[in-house]
């Protein structure tokens, strides 16, 4: 078995904020090895970004509480002093930001940006630094990088800014690699070289990749194991194979079929998930997803624990629907209204 | 086509001067739109799809005169509008209106949904202050949002809910034509899906005709009757929606369906990816002949020195490019004959054509997916 990098156990986040307890992350396990790549989605307030920011040691702050075990290595994050997850963020773990326009200083230039990052975690010269700066830029694929280190952002593309950002992550040779909706601001042409690129780097820095996302389409591409996200829990959580092909989750059934898809005769109508997802405040009772829930009953008012209720090993879900209930009925969730069945 | 068509648009063009110095001398231009013409039926919804700055928003924005074109005819119902005054555009404005991008920006934060929903009708003079009162209420339920929201502000409402203002506005003065500039891409997928249906729901209660902009190839796909591809400030192709997918001609549609993600790991593998290189060159200085040509792999001479023209290949299925895919020898010759007749092609056909072995007579096996 692969070496494990990062487990995760139980971790609760929650914000105290006027209105009350922001229960952000409620509850979430998993864990990565090098090599893989975990695929977290979601949609907006599901919790995904706040996770990924709580691995970093992003979320700390007077109004944040935290519970349960970030473990990279062994060592538990959570535990670390700020100042010692300066050295675990950058040198162990890179994270690249959802929008490549706002998380570049526009009034630095690219190149400085990233022998920044080299010259805190590492003692090099300028000289080395820069030269590291524009191997990496090489290794993004940025044309010319010799002479593009010294531009601004500005005259980057945004398809080449997150190639720079991706390329500043890079920059101490992380063994995780966190990537927040990297793909989400750029046109689809862009969105399919970046997602070759991280596949890539993630074989030739021999890393592991987290990846979040609200695409299940670019997420069924790059991602070995995927985790569904809801009201700040993990709903579903299996392999790629898994959750495409037999998924057990009415919520994941919902984001399936809202996609207008190219790979099947167009629908009539699209699938729509009714309402919207809940306040972190005021959760509703039992199932999170139960207001929402086509398919809710009795039961449903107590929430569900996260279990393994299928055949396969390891592909867990919250839903006290029967197993072949689900099999039978999901298509019509999935497909919407085209006759269809995949 | 016998009937007139709502809008139609003559080789329209937008650039926007590039000026330096004291003098504010014009040193450039960006050729946002350049020489676009197409038509849009009553009822029909025409989608308009490319990456970002290839000129669609432009496009849409200056169809409804929000910007001025530098050249070109735009006929609503029969008449040109490309140089009326404010004056006597307003009346018209009355039957198109615009639904924007971004729900965070484009309702103003100080006004109630209420004022937001009824100040076109105000500007416009319709009714009485109650009878605009009841309008509102009754569009805000058409909508998907209740009639007790009168009184509340924009930041109460969630980004899907905003979006739904955004159409109420538009709504408000029962316009003939909606422009929607990416309405869902600020989306969640689940809100996306619910908004999608909202919109074609309108579209059969009032007869709305829309064009709608976006660069989501599924979401266009799935509203569109026709779709228009754009790519540097030109419709490259122009298909009837299925034809399109089923069925591309230009390369650079056939890159752009290809790089969309398919939600499905096996087809995912097994599926032939174009990757295209690099970024849409600059607007500024465009490339020669073809636009598309330094990013195209079936690039030959020809494309570096002419500007392909859009041609018809029968059943309204345009498009621009010297090396067409999917395309029967038939078809071919009936169009290379055509061509020649046409003035902007005469020069194009005074030079060595190079189609042998190009098209492919069936469907490309990177598309046989779709027959699914």
């Amino acid at each position: 078995m692969a070496e494990r990098l990062l487990e995760v156990n139980d971790l609760k986040v929650r914000f105290a904020t006027e209105d009350g307890v922001v229960r952000a992350v409620d509850g979430i396990a998993f864990a990565l090895e090098r090599g893989k790549v975990l695929g977290i989605v979601g949609e907006s307030g599901s919790g995904k970004s706040v996770t990924a920011m709580t691995l970093m040691g992003l979320t700390r702050g007077i109004n944040a509480r935290f519970e349960g075990e970030v473990l990279y290595k062994g060592k538990d994050l959570l535990q670390v002093t700020d100042r010692d997850m300066q050295e675990y963020r950058g040198n162990e773990l890179g994270m690249i930001f959802q929008d490549p326009m706002t998380s570049l200083n526009p009034v630095y230039r690219i190149g400085e940006q990233i022998a920044e990052a080299i010259q805190a975690h590492e003692k090099v010269d300028k000289r080395a630094a820069r030269a590291r700066t524009i191997e990496l830029l090489r290794q993004v694929g940025i044309p010319n990088p010799e002479s593009r280190v010294d531009d601004f952002p500005h005259q980057f593309s945004g398809g080449m800014r997150q190639r720079a950002m991706i390329a500043m992550a890079l920059s101490c040779n992380p063994s995780v690699l966190i990537a927040d909706e990297p793909t989400t601001a750029l046109d689809v042409t862009i969105q399919a070289q970046i997602v070759e690129l991280v596949s890539r780097l993630k074989d030739d820095f021999d890393s592991a990749v987290i990846f979040i996302t609200h695409d299940l389409g670019v997420i069924a591409e790059i991602a070995d194991e995927i985790l569904v996200m809801y009201a700040g829990r993990v709903v579903e959580r299996g392999t790629t194979r898994d959750l495409f092909y037999d998924p057990q989750m009415p919520y994941t059934w919902g984001l399936l079929g809202s996609i207008p898809r190219l790979d099947r005769p167009r629908a009539e109508r699209l699938h729509t998930i009714k309402g919207a997802p809940p306040s972190l405040i005021n959760l509703p009772e039992g199932c999170k997803f139960r207001p929402r829930c086509p398919h809710a009953f009795d039961k449903c008012m107590q929430e569900p624990g996260l279990a393994n209720r299928v055949e396969t090993a390891g592909h867990l879900d919250r839903c006290w629907l029967d197993v072949a209930y689900k099999r039978e009925h999901r298509d019509e969730s999935i497909s919407g209204g085209s006759a269809e069945a995949a | 086509m016998s009937e007139t068509p709502l809008l139609e648009v003559r080789h329209v063009k937008k650039y926007f001067p590039i000026r330096k110095g004291v003098l504010q001398r014009e040193v450039g231009r960006v050729h946002a739109v350049d020489d676009v013409s197409f038509a849009v039926r009553e009822g029909e919804t025409l989608g308009l799809v490319g990456e970002s700055g290839c000129g669609k928003s432009t496009l849409g924005r200056t169809l409804v005169r929000l910007l001025e074109p530098t050249d070109g005819e735009i006929v609503f119902q029969g008449k040109p509008i490309q140089r009326l005054g404010t004056r006597r555009l307003r009346p018209l404005r009355r039957e198109m209106q615009m639904v924007f991008q971004d729900p965070y920006a484009s309702l103003n934060p100080r006004k109630r949904v209420g004022t937001i929903v009824s100040d076109p009708m105000r500007i416009h003079n319709l009714g009485s202050r109650n009878e605009q009162k009841r309008r509102v209420g009754e569009i805000l339920e058409t909508v998907g949002l209740s009639p007790e929201h009168y009184n509340r502000f924009p930041h109460e409402f969630s980004g899907g809910q905003r979006q739904r203002i955004g159409i109420a506005r538009a709504l408000a003065l029962r316009p003939k034509l909606i422009i929607a500039d990416e309405p869902v891409s600020a989306l969640d997928v689940s809100i996306q899906s619910q908004m999608l249906n909202l919109m074609e729901d309108l579209q059969n209660e009032f007869q709305l005709t829309y064009i709608f902009i976006a660069h989501d190839l599924g979401v266009v796909r799935h509203v569109s009757d026709r779709i228009a591809v754009m790519y540097l400030g030109k419709i490259v192709e122009l298909s009837p929606a299925e034809e399109l997918y089923t069925r591309p001609i230009m390369p650079y549609t056939e890159a752009l369906l290809s790089a969309v993600p398919i939600p499905d790991p096996d087809l995912a593998e097994k599926r032939e990816r174009i990757v295209l290189e690099g970024d849409v060159p600059s607007p500024i200085r465009p490339p020669s002949g073809c636009r598309f040509h330094p990013r195209c792999r079936y690039v030959t001479d020809v494309c570096t020195q002419i500007e392909p023209p859009l041609v018809d290949y029968g059943d309204g299925h345009l498009a621009a490019c010297h090396h067409p895919l999917n395309v029967d020898q038939e078809t071919l010759q009936r169009v290379e004959v055509a061509r020649q007749h046409s003035p902007a092609a005469a020069d194009a056909s005074a030079l060595p054509h190079d189609s042998s072995g190009r098209s492919n007579p069936a469907v490309a096996p990177a598309h046989d997916t779709h027959s699914r």
